[in-house]
């Protein structure tokens, strides 16, 4: 890990991991700037989680190097949520500084959830529940936030007014974001870089310079995404190669 | 089954689609009618509904003490045989008021097998807790843990007095130690069942969220096993006091398992009968003390059913 230079929040050389001889990731290399939002995409199988599982420390079993510089969040896709403890009591859990229930509070204050303190999980709506598992990361003052497709279960408006609350706390906050999703105007309307993964490799990358929040028919936006989806194998009308 | 199911459809269809009753002219009592008939079938919600069921849980044992007394009113069988409970009640004050060398008080007998019981439990009931989670978190605990606790599972308790008497003495010691069998191992089963069912996602959380092991046991593991570890509270109880009355009724002093030895030498069906049903008492009493915990603890799942 010695070569690396330690002014990124992401730094990835060479990472390959194989399941039972399959190589899932295969010789990965991937920077990321603090505050940069990254978005990964692929088709599903195309090693996306894999990767985050590997920077969120769940999976070390790899060969090639990585570096995360600073302290990791992760959302999931399932908001994962312990139902036998109260939101707010989620959103502090292994905090252990002696404000944490304010800290807390302020968060889910932050992520519009000001008077469910003290609701169950199972009580919440779905996007309830990604907006509290959003404050949970929230809290940890991350370097990086890894998001898990966390607006994949949930309805089209829903998933809108998510996007526009990860850009208002990523504005205040400033965390580096690496957003996985196999929603390619998702990762448009949100990410600096896209990166497009295929066969445990990275085939693509575009970078987006617009300022959010943006206009989904850009002229910019609209080359990228036919770019994107074709190298996903979608061409344009939705047909598949 | 499918009655309460109905029962409770027509409950929640009346209490939340049916507005209260308004003071009613002619007019507005059709218009009430009207929406009734009108409205749509509210869909059953899940769960059950939290409905006050205290009272209606004494209904049906005061229906068997009054067909049991009815027996005695008709004279259909005979008093030597099975005492009415009107009977029984004299029999119990007596047993309450009037100690005798024979039989002692009934409130020391039950304080006595109170403290045996208490005891046993609290031994037993802490073993198997804490076995289920070795056995249930490393590989190497189960390997060592669960095949002795499978095997202890099926061994008859009757059969184990004999040599607990001669391992322990006719003391106190084996009658605790059958009780503390018996509590264990439904304990250890559900726990440990209990902590296997625990979705795997949410250690990998406590993983992400850098919880220490202290923090994972009391905000995952306990928790999360909770909901079966208070089926195997419940077995447990039950199965404790069955082992109680084996363990009492074998060279005893005291408590209730004695009085009843005692009273089967004298040929009083009538004491035999107060024991029994103080045991009964005693199975409602702790069955109630675990609902209580249950409510307690799970009150994140009522929460669900309630909105």
């Amino acid at each position: 890990m010695s070569t690396l230079t330690g002014t990124d929040v992401v730094e990835v050389r060479g990472l390959t991991r194989a399941f039972a001889g399959r190589r899932v990731l295969d010789g990965i290399d991937l920077q990321i700037r603090p505050g940069e939002i990254v978005a990964l995409i692929g088709r599903s199988g195309s090693g996306k989680s894999t990767l985050l599982r590997i920077l969120a420390g769940l999976d070390r079993d790899v060969t090639g190097e990585v570096r995360v510089n600073g302290t990791v969040a992760v959302a999931f896709q399932d908001a994962r949520l312990l139902p036998w403890k109260r939101v707010r009591d989620n959103v502090a859990l292994g905090l252990r500084h002696e404000n944490r229930v304010q800290v807390a509070e302020a968060a889910l204050t932050e992520v519009g959830l000001g008077d469910h303190f003290r609701a169950w999980p199972l009580t919440l709506s779905g996007g309830e529940a990604q907006r509290t598992s959003l404050a949970r990361a929230l809290v940890r003052e991350p370097n990086l936030m890894l998001l898990d497709e966390p607006f994949g279960a949930l309805d089209a408006l829903t998933r809108l007014t998510m996007h526009q609350l990860v850009f208002d706390l990523w504005e205040r906050h400033r965390p580096a974001i690496l957003l996985v999703t196999h929603d390619v105007d998702e990762a448009l309307a949100l990410a600096d870089r896209v990166v497009l993964l295929a066969d445990g490799r990275i085939a693509h990358e575009e970078h987006v310079a617009l300022d959010r929040p943006r206009d989904r028919d850009h002229p910019d936006l609209v080359g990228k995404r036919n770019r994107l989806l074709g190298e996903l194998g979608v061409n344009t009308k939705g047909q598949v190669h | 089954m499918p009655g309460e199911q109905e029962l409770e459809f027509a409950v929640s269809a009346i209490e939340s689609d049916t507005p209260v009753l308004p003071n009613m002219g002619a007019d507005q009592a059709s218009v009430y009618t009207g929406t009734v008939q009108a409205g749509p079938i509210p869909a059953r919600r899940r769960g059950y509904r939290p409905r006050s069921t205290r009272g209606a849980r004494l209904i049906s044992p005061i229906i068997v003490l009054i067909a049991w007394q009815l027996t005695h009113v008709f004279k259909l069988v005979s008093e030597t045989k099975l005492p009415p409970p009107s009977y029984l009640v004299t029999t119990a004050y007596n047993l309450i008021f009037h100690a005798t060398p024979a039989f002692g008080s009934l409130q020391d007998a039950l304080l006595q097998s109170l403290e045996r019981f208490a005891l046993g439990f609290f031994i037993g009931g802490s073993i198997g807790v804490s076995l289920a989670v070795i056995s249930a978190l490393s590989r190497t605990g189960e390997a060592a843990v669960d095949p002795l606790l499978q095997m202890v599972r099926t061994v008859p308790l009757f059969g184990l007095v004999p040599v607990f008497i001669i391992w322990f003495g006719i003391g106190v010691e084996p009658k605790i130690m059958i009780v503390a069998l018996a509590a264990a191992v439904p304990l250890y089963l559900n726990t440990y069942a209990g902590i296997r069912a625990i979705d795997g996602r949410l250690f990998e959380l406590g993983k992400v969220l850098n919880l220490s092991r202290r923090e994972l046991y009391k905000n995952v593991v306990f928790p999360g096993a909770l909901p079966t570890a208070l089926v195997g509270l419940r077995q447990s109880t039950g199965a404790a006091l069955l082992a109680l009355v084996v363990a009492e009724q074998i060279n005893a002093s005291g408590g209730l398992g004695f009085m009843i030895n005692q009273a089967d030498q004298f040929g009083r069906n009538d004491v035999i009968l107060v024991a029994l049903l103080v045991y009964t008492i005693l199975g409602l009493l702790t069955d109630w003390i675990v609902r209580i915990l249950e409510r307690r603890a799970l009150a994140w799942r009522t929460d669900l059913v309630i909105r």
